[in-house]
């Protein structure tokens, strides 16, 4: 599915590219009456990297997680772990645990119980019991709670007995469903670096991976080693977080992920030519003259021109620059966001730094932008 | 906002305080007199008497029923009672709510209303139809000899597992409903949880769904049990003739010897011990 490899790859090495995958899906469907919710997905997990599978709701995200955990059944296709076919496995007996998204702690055990509960049902009792869930809830930062029920703990707390909960199996594959997105925002991003942290030291010891669930574009970027984009119960995209946000391979892709300004067009004399009397030029080997060509052009590569006084628009023919208006800005605190109304109707995103005062509305002004910054999508 | 509030509140206040505070009152007067002559059969404990308002009440009546075994016997007679078709509701409410519980979002209110069948025909008729069953000339008696399984008619009408049976039939729906409120609730993630933890379907049930339908389970069992302590018509009509419960106990002492204060005091009583494990379970909600 590495439609188009990234341009950094990650260290091979850490991630264990070699030799079998940890898991591997072969061409799984899952069908829930009329609606196909899965269509024939193919995937490999690798031993000890931390896999994001991004998507909106009903990409199909959720039930490929629920299918490796086993809750569900695929209605065809394969499911591999370490070259063994799940089939017909129930969640008890595969070497997977998940964290859930609400975190399904029990209420009716406490801290140390909940965490214990998956250790007693291997039998393991007394002082070895003790040892195994005080190292479980030392992992996740949450020393002297054992006692409490989990209505007792705020939210992150929660969070992390349900990650110890899940941990102390040690699992070869430790699936979470939307893990941070219970949290409120402050708490969300701390988290996210103790989760990223966390995975890095099991991977080094056990060979853990983690394959997460989230809606959230940011949270799959900076947390994953690789990340994998589910539209309409597909894989449309699997790659490095850089190499996803730099090479979006389509509309969907560029759009989900920062919200790429879209430009199409035809290719004419070397230039992509389109609405409005724009031009771009495509870095690399010029395309086919003629062909119909999209374009994903991230807001902040655009910059503003340093010439104020701008030409009557209209007239920017000159590749990879644009003349228009400021319609809307949108003040971001780290930078802002400015909504630029191109002659013709069209409008770009252009997103600014905090040194850059953004122009007031209604100001006349022009952009400029490098020839990498024009990404061609494959559809 | 505040003057509707009371406005919507005071019809359910009003109620309370006309059928429930005002009877109980007068059923405590009641208790609290003695014996007269005439109608009503009692001596008023507050009385005008020369404009002044006297007190002539007595708690003769509640000394006699701690004093007389015989009410005692009755009292634990009628807890065990209740107690037993409590726990056999219990029993086989739990399975039903579960499969019920377990179906289909739009088969759950038909088996609820089957459920709930029995309710449309009158009780005598449901105790008449048992009697039909259970009596020597019945049908299961003639089931029984028919096959050859017995030579004489089992006598199994007037004993106690046939005044269990009807019991159990009548209160059954009062115990199924509340579980089915609770299993119904439960959160799916749990159970998958425990699955995912190693737990076999059988663990499951036994470390989390069971523990936490708990609530659910004694809010059944004393659905159950609060009326059946009282219960008089099934024990006369299925039960064993020496079976003094305190509803017998309570009709006698009314109808047939007359002693309103006496029958007063029993009901006083029988509602102070039922309102004990009520309240237990109140506590116990509250420290959830």
């Amino acid at each position: 599915m590495d439609a188009i490899p990234g341009r950094h790859p990650a260290p091979a090495a850490a991630l264990g590219t070699e030799g079998p995958p940890l898991l591997r899906a072969e061409a799984l469907t899952r069908r829930f009456g009329a609606a196909t919710v899965l269509d024939g997905l193919d995937l490999e997990i690798r031993h000890g990297e931390f896999f994001a599978l991004l998507g909106g709701s009903g990409s199909g995200k959720s039930t490929l997680l629920r299918l490796i955990a086993g809750f569900d059944a695929p209605d065809s296709g394969r499911l591999l772990l370490e070259g063994r076919d799940l089939a017909g496995l129930p969640p008890q007996h595969r070497p997977v645990n998940m964290m859930f998204q609400a975190y399904a702690l029990f209420p009716h055990l406490s801290v140390f119980d909940n965490v214990a509960y998956g250790l007693r049902r291997e039998g393991v009792r007394g002082a070895a019991l003790a040892r195994r869930v005080d190292e479980a809830l030392a992992l996740v930062g949450l020393e002297g709670l054992a006692r409490r029920r989990p209505h007792a703990l705020s939210g992150g707390q929660r969070q992390r007995v349900a990650l110890a909960r899940s941990l102390v199996k040690r699992p070869r594959l430790l699936l979470l469903d939307e893990p941070l997105g219970a949290l409120d925002a402050g708490l969300r991003e701390r988290t996210g670096f103790e989760l990223r942290a966390l995975q890095r030291r099991l991977a080094e010891a056990q060979g853990t991976a983690f394959v997460m669930v989230t809606h959230d574009q940011e949270e799959a970027l900076s947390l994953a080693d690789r990340v994998g984009v589910m539209q309409g119960g597909r894989l449309v995209q699997v790659d490095t977080p850089e190499a996803l946000y730099e090479r979006p391979a389509t509309r969907f892709v560029a759009g989900f992920l920062g919200g790429a300004n879209l430009l199409e067009g035809h290719v004419a004399g070397g230039l992509l030519r389109c609405a409005g009397g724009l031009a771009l030029r495509l870095a690399g080997a010029p395309p086919p003259e003629g062909a119909p060509l999209t374009v994903a052009l991230r807001p902040e590569r655009i910059r503003l021109a340093a010439e104020a006084a701008a030409p009557a628009p209209g007239m920017a023919t000159e590749p990879n620059a644009a003349a228009g208006t400021v319609r809307e800005v949108a003040y971001r605190g780290a930078g802002s966001t400015v909504l630029v109304g191109l002659p013709g109707g069209a409008s770009l995103r252009v997103a600014l730094g905090p040194a850059e005062p953004p122009p007031p509305r209604g100001a006349a002004i022009r952009l400029r932008w490098p020839d990498s910054a024009n990404v061609p999508l494959a559809d | 906002m505040r003057r509707f509030r009371a406005l919507v509140l005071l019809p359910p206040a009003l109620w309370l305080v006309l059928f429930v505070a005002v009877p109980l009152l007068v059923v405590l007067g009641i208790a609290l007199s003695s014996p007269g002559e005439g109608m009503p059969p009692f001596d008023p404990p507050l009385s005008r008497e020369a404009g002044a308002w006297a007190w002539r009440g007595t708690a003769g009546n509640f000394a006699a029923l701690a004093e007389d075994p015989f009410y005692g016997l009755a009292f634990l007679r009628s807890l065990r009672v209740a107690g037993l078709t409590a726990g056999l509701c219990l029993l086989l409410a739990y399975p039903m709510a579960l499969a019920i519980a377990a179906a289909p979002p739009r088969r759950r209110p038909l088996l609820l209303l089957a459920v709930l069948l029995p309710f449309w025909t009158g009780l005598l008729l449901r105790l008449a139809a048992w009697i039909g069953l259970l009596r020597d000339s019945g049908w299961v008696n003639g089931v029984l000899l028919a096959l050859g399984l017995t030579e004489e008619p089992l006598r199994l009408l007037y004993s106690e597992p046939a005044m269990l049976l009807g019991m159990t039939h009548a209160y059954l729906p009062f115990a199924v409903l509340p579980l089915y409120a609770t299993l119904a609730r439960r959160d799916p993630a749990l159970e998958e949880a425990a699955a995912d933890l190693g737990a076999s379907r059988w663990t499951v049930f036994r470390t989390v769904t069971l523990p936490l339908s708990a609530p659910g389970a004694a809010a059944a069992f004393l659905l159950v049990f609060i009326p059946a302590a009282g219960e008089f018509v099934i024990p006369e009509l299925l039960g064993p003739p020496e079976a003094q419960l305190v509803g017998r106990v309570l009709w006698t002492e009314f109808f047939t010897i007359r002693d309103w204060p006496r029958a007063a005091a029993l009901a006083v009583a029988l509602l102070a011990l039922l309102i004990l494990p009520v309240a237990l379970f109140q506590r116990l909600e509250e420290r959830r």
